[in-house]
């Protein structure tokens, strides 16, 4: 008996060793997915002024990057100027929140780029900490309403962005349960 | 101390000796944590410590915000200073944190529902061995240690020869 159990009693804890070695650390869940997107104000770098709250009924696309993180947001920049192109006449805006960055930098960056999004840097990081930005790149899409529909950990890729962005566009708002219209079955 | 009363001393304790000096040892335990609880922070610099203390710096592995030179953690600690020269109390500033993160950013988890287990378990444990412990030396104080095993004579003759000739 003796000799069964003891083996038996090592089961639980392998178990639980597997478990922690496979689940990813820095895969944590946004706590804000589907909650209200945090309001914020860039300076942008060509010195308009960008306001999240002017853009309600617009899907948002809300990027946090640095010219220091090689080479996610290297790979990403494309995607994003890309998405920017494509979408920018149907009421898509994509937004860049530049973090823990020197100003020359940053502009080096987007002229590599060739950017022509609105970026603006975040001085004291109170927008990404705002949005529970751990680590850069990250990517949140924003539905019609401001809402956080979801988020993207790493480098952003093209057929995820513009997944979200036309699921977003085409959702249909909540239907609104109405009587009367559906015919019963004769 | 005088050899016989050190003696004396063995006597009384091994009555009683592994239960109490078990407990002791839990007791002793259970002290050194309550000692290196925090006390209560006074000045700002104090508190922004305290709580930092408390959160997870998001780009260091397994380090706090107040340990952690990162530009991140730098960034926090300012914000929780600004927070609570506003006038928020440490726990609202807590909250809007676990908030925006989730309960990761807490080092510690909150001590409620299933996380409590994090919390008993080592009592369990220590419980548990205690027990176990008490048993084991009891079973060994009922059943002294066998009689030492006979050994043939002429081998014992022949270990005492060598070490007889070994001195010489």
């Amino acid at each position: 008996m003796k000799k069964v159990l003891l083996p038996l009693a090592v089961i639980p804890l392998l178990v639980l060793l597997a478990y922690g070695f496979w689940t990813d650390p820095t895969a944590v869940p946004s706590p804000l997915i589907e909650k209200s997107a945090p309001p914020f104000a860039l300076t942008l770098f060509d010195g308009d002024s960008f306001r999240l709250a002017e853009l309600r009924g617009k899907v948002v696309v809300v990027n946090f990057w640095a010219s220091w993180c090689f080479p996610a947001c290297y790979e990403e920049a494309p995607v994003l100027e890309g998405a920017w192109r494509e979408y920018k006449d149907r009421d898509v805006v994509v937004v860049g929140v530049n973090v823990q960055d020197t100003e020359k930098a940053a502009r080096e960056f987007m002229d590599r780029f060739k950017f022509t999004f609105p970026n603006g840097p975040d001085p004291g990081g109170k927008i990404s900490i705002d949005y529970g930005v751990y680590g850069v790149p990250e990517t949140f899409v924003l539905d019609k309403e401001g809402r956080i529909a979801y988020k993207h950990v790493g480098a952003a890729r093209g057929d995820v962005l513009m997944g979200q962005i036309e699921g977003l566009l085409h959702r249909v708002p909540p239907a609104v349960e109405k009587k009367g219209d559906h015919e019963r079955g004769a | 101390m005088s050899v016989a009363r050190r003696q004396g001393g063995i006597e009384r304790r091994s009555k009683t000796g592994p239960l109490r000096a078990v407990a002791a040892s839990v007791v002793l335990m259970v002290l050194s944590m309550v000692a290196v609880l925090p006390l209560a922070a006074s000045s700002l610099e104090e508190q922004t410590h305290q709580i930092a203390t408390e959160l997870r710096c998001p780009v260091c592995q397994g380090l706090s915000v107040a340990d952690s030179p990162s530009g991140m953690a730098n960034q926090m600690r300012d914000l929780i200073r600004e927070r609570l020269q506003a006038g928020e109390s440490p726990d609202a500033i807590k909250a809007y944190f676990v908030e925006r993160y989730g309960e990761w950013i807490l080092l510690a988890p909150k001590r409620e529902g299933f996380n409590l287990l994090v919390w008993v378990f080592p009592f369990l444990g220590l419980g548990g061995g205690a027990v176990a412990l008490a048993l084991v030396l009891r079973r060994w104080r009922r059943h002294p240690e066998a009689a030492p095993a006979s050994v043939d004579p002429a081998y014992l003759e022949r270990v005492r020869h060598e070490m007889a000739q070994d001195q010489s």
